[in-house]
């Protein structure tokens, strides 16, 4: 079969970049290093958030959530989407004027979906909050999804259309040949004019092979999720000035990130809980659920993530070389933006333009100051 | 910082208590950290409480637990009884839940030694009110003295059903019928290994010995029985069998409310795989194990697993890979050198020479069909937390979920409050047969902290220093 596109990792953003090229009619192939879905792409929150976007993001952030709204008709599975809200807590004054000052933020750039809420609102919104709130910012239809499945939803629906992935290969160096890049892997090589790099944790190591650096971090955000409760809990909540994303699954299970980072080994692809920062996780829940004590903490777990020193992700394509295209770093967020990141790919490979300003998110901002 | 201690042992049966006997006589500073609330383990459950007469009833091998504990309790090693173990991570940082506080302490060295558990098998109505691990109802007449009023079916393989069968007779409890599922044909699997076997043949009096009784008092004893399966509404009412003669289909049916089932035990991995510690299928035992030197040594740089929890080999065995530990631990520091600990070591290490000959006939005699480690119908409940079906699993593994943790991942299946300890081993399987692979190519799910729930306030409150 003769490939018009390879792409390295088979997470979401891989994922969604071979489904809108499938959909397109593009022959793709995907290399995954290990299983699908294996780091970032399976095990992070789920969140689907608009709230509290950086700026830049904000544009892509939108126009996901509406292709959230329809996901069903792009992956053929719902993917448990649940569009319940999220909401930012106040506590305090100074969190009010925070959350205030950033509504018109968005406001200032053309959006409404930040909305500031009253006490009253917050509390009809979330009755289990602990009673000293004083307000919040709040995203209706903002909500959450199953990442696993979303990723599979992607890569079925993907698969139905003929991307073919080929699952355990690491990839050992990439070369160019004539118009053509060749992925090699210990096992295996694989030709394409066309290279996407869409891999995640390991992107840098991408880059490094494409000889164009990027200052990537790796970190690994720690999650828990309790016991079944009965339902009391709609929206995500978080909270201005405290590191939490609370929220109650379809099942009863309560999820909690906060954003504290694990010890993890890049070579053996392992994560070690740092129980220290899950204690100081668990004392934000008391805080802001304090009917949450007698709780039981059920696992803990941790994902590898890209994390980029501005927090906003790489896309768009290389600065040096043609024919190379570029989607990581998403630091922790990227899951919300992981159906329009493959729209735009698709975009750019095929008509070498978006639909939405990605200058922001170019690569060479990293190497303009040499 | 956490108070660090010189060498935590984990587990106070008969590995663990032997390890810290001879560390603590050996200089080192010992504290062993025990689920109940006093020492002995599972086997020796609540010896210094238990009453003359029911010991008397439980047997000679129960006694030999009180001189096992009297010297620990003279050894000079600290004592933490009630204290569960929740996380053990690869720099030996321990989490605890001690009078309701969680805190985390630093060992220098870590002994684990927390046991066996009992082999979880999935099969047609296990999950039915009223089926029950026979070594559960064991330790319900060990400690409390309580037995199933109406009379009991004992199911499983190994020797453990033969025990409790006889252990009830003796209690004038009525059991209406032991079912013995091994194939029939394993005696001659195993009867190549019976001269090796009868050096140490202790293990196949004290069978026949319980045979010739439970026969003297009127007890039925099936063997080849297969197809198990526990029918009832709300609770078991009757179990149903077959034979797995002939390819006969004859079907049986006993009428019972109780059916106490026991296929052999597995090391408990959770705490290992949570350390890191590198784990290998043992094709004789059928089950994961941590894989262990001589001196219980694991890949993780200063922990050390001993007894059944290194791979089953009974009661006496864990004394002595105990002690090897234990001197291992002292020539780490040491406090004697290699040729002393060797020189110590000598005896226990001939004895488990010895022992190890036994084994294959044993492993040979009561292995497990495959019918009973990859449930073979598709409406087996295999994640009871969950609620998830063998035939759940193998649609996930033919839509390429293909390893545990995928499986996990997709379905749920060992997320539950019980951390996939039950259905662990049931996945492994199912997914190895669904791709036609041998079992060892995979591994049981991977484990994270908490190994035991611990709720959101003591978490919230963990101590990482305690006097």
């Amino acid at each position: 079969m003769k490939v018009d596109v390879a792409i390295v990792g088979g997470g979401l953003m891989g994922s969604s970049t071979a489904l809108h090229l499938a959909r397109a009619g593009q022959k793709v192939i995907v290399v995954e290093k290990n299983s699908p879905g294996r780091h970032a792409s399976g095990v992070n929150a789920g969140g689907l958030r608009r709230l509290n976007r950086d700026p830049a993001e904000i544009p892509l952030a939108v126009v996901a959530a509406q292709m959230w709204r329809e996901i069903e008709s792009l992956v053929g599975s719902d993917c448990d989407v649940q569009l319940s809200g999220q909401v930012r807590v106040a506590e305090n004054a100074a969190d009010l004027q925070k959350l205030s000052e950033r509504a018109a933020l968005v406001r200032s750039l053309g959006f409404e979906h930040e909305q500031l809420i009253t006490r009253e609102r917050l509390y009809q919104l979330v009755p289990a909050l602990a009673p000293h709130c004083v307000g919040g910012l709040y995203t209706a239809g903002d909500g959450f999804a199953r990442p696993y499945h979303a990723l599979t939803a992607f890569r079925r629906q993907a698969q139905s259309l003929g991307v073919k992935y080929h699952t355990g290969f690491p990839v050992t160096g990439l070369e160019r040949l004539g118009s053509c890049w060749r992925v090699v892997t210990e096992s295996a090589k694989f030709e394409a004019p066309i290279l996407v790099n869409c891999a995640g944790a390991w992107a840098g190591q991408i880059c490094a092979y494409l000889d164009e650096p990027v200052p990537l971090k790796v970190g690994a955000p720690m999650m828990m999720v309790t016991e079944r409760l009965p339902h009391f809990l709609d929206p995500v909540v978080g909270a201005a000035s405290r590191k939490l994303s609370f929220k109650q699954m379809q099942n009863g299970t309560v999820l909690i990130g906060g954003a504290y980072l694990a010890e993890h080994d890049m070579v053996k692809e392992t994560t070690e809980i740092d129980l220290t920062k899950l204690s100081a996780s668990s004392q934000t829940v008391l805080a802001l659920f304090p009917r949450m004590a007698n709780v039981r903490i059920v696992r803990t777990w941790a994902g590898l993530e890209a994390f980029m020193p501005d927090r906003i992700p790489v896309i768009g394509s290389s600065a040096k070389h043609p024919s190379v295209y570029h989607a990581f770093g998403f630091s922790a967020h990227g899951f919300q933006l992981s159906p329009v990141v493959g729209r735009i790919m698709s975009e750019l490979i095929l008509n070498q333009k978006s639909s939405l300003a990605l200058e922001p998110f170019s690569i060479q901002r990293f190497q303009s100051s040499g | 910082m956490p108070k660090t201690y010189q060498l935590v042992v984990i587990g106070a049966g008969p590995g663990g208590l032997c390890a810290a006997i001879t560390a603590a006589s050996l200089g080192l500073d010992v504290v062993v950290l025990d689920e109940q609330p006093s020492p002995g383990g599972q086997i020796y459950r609540g010896i210094s409480q238990t009453p003359d007469d029911r010991s008397a009833l439980l047997g000679a091998d129960y006694q030999r637990g009180a001189d096992l504990v009297a010297a620990f309790k003279a050894s000079g090693a600290q004592y933490w009884p009630q204290t569960t173990v929740w996380s053990l991570n690869s720099r030996r940082e321990i989490g605890i839940l001690r009078q309701g506080r969680a805190s985390i302490i630093q060992a220098e060295r870590v002994i684990v030694a927390s046991g066996a558990m009992e082999r979880p098998v999935p099969f047609l109505g296990w999950t039915l009110p009223g089926v029950m691990n026979a070594g559960a109802a064991q330790i319900l007449l060990k400690t409390a003295g309580v037995v199933p009023a109406q009379g009991t079916v004992i199911a499983g393989t190994g020797p453990l059903p033969l025990l409790v069968a006889w252990q009830y007779l003796r209690a004038g409890v009525k059991v209406k019928a032991v079912l013995e599922l091994s194939p029939g044909t394993n005696l001659w699997r195993a009867a190549p290994y019976l001269p090796g076997a009868l050096v140490a043949g202790d293990y196949i009096s004290r069978g026949l010995k319980y045979t010739l009784d439970l026969n003297k008092g009127g007890v039925p004893i099936y063997y080849g029985v297969s197809r198990l399966q526990a029918r009832g509404n709300d609770r078991i009412e009757a179990v149903e069998y077959g034979w797995d003669i002939l390819g006969s289909d004859r079907r049986e049916t006993i009428i019972t409310d109780s059916l106490l089932v026991h296929f052999g035990v597995i090391p408990r991995t959770n705490l290992t795989k949570a350390a890191g510690c590198q784990h290998i299928w043992d094709r004789g035992q059928q089950c994961w194990r941590p894989q262990v030197d001589r001196w219980g040594n694991t890949n993780v740089p200063g922990i050390a697993v001993i007894g059944d929890n290194a791979g089953i080999g009974g009661a006496r065995s864990a004394e002595h890979s105990g002690r090897l530990a234990a001197l291992e631990a002292a020539r780490s520091w040491h406090l004697i050198s290699t040729q002393q600990r060797d020189r110590q070591a000598h005896n226990d290490l001939k004895w488990l020479r010895k022992d190890l000959r036994v084994r294959p006939f044993l492993e040979a005699l009561y292995r497990l069909p495959d019918s009973l480690l990859v449930p073979p119908d598709d409406e087996i409940l295999v994640c009871r937390c969950e609620e998830i079906s063998a035939g759940q699993i193998r649609q996930a593994v033919r839509e390429e979920h293909g390893d545990p943790n995928q499986v996990k991942f997709y379905l749920r299946c060992g997320m539950g409050p019980c951390q996939g300890r039950q259905c662990a081993p049931a996945v492994a399987q199912i997914v190895a047969a669904e791709n036609k692979r041998p079992v060892a190519d995979y591994t049981t799910f991977r484990v994270r902290p908490p190994i035991r729930t611990l709720t959101i306030a003591q978490l919230a409150n963990l101590e990482s220093s305690e006097s």
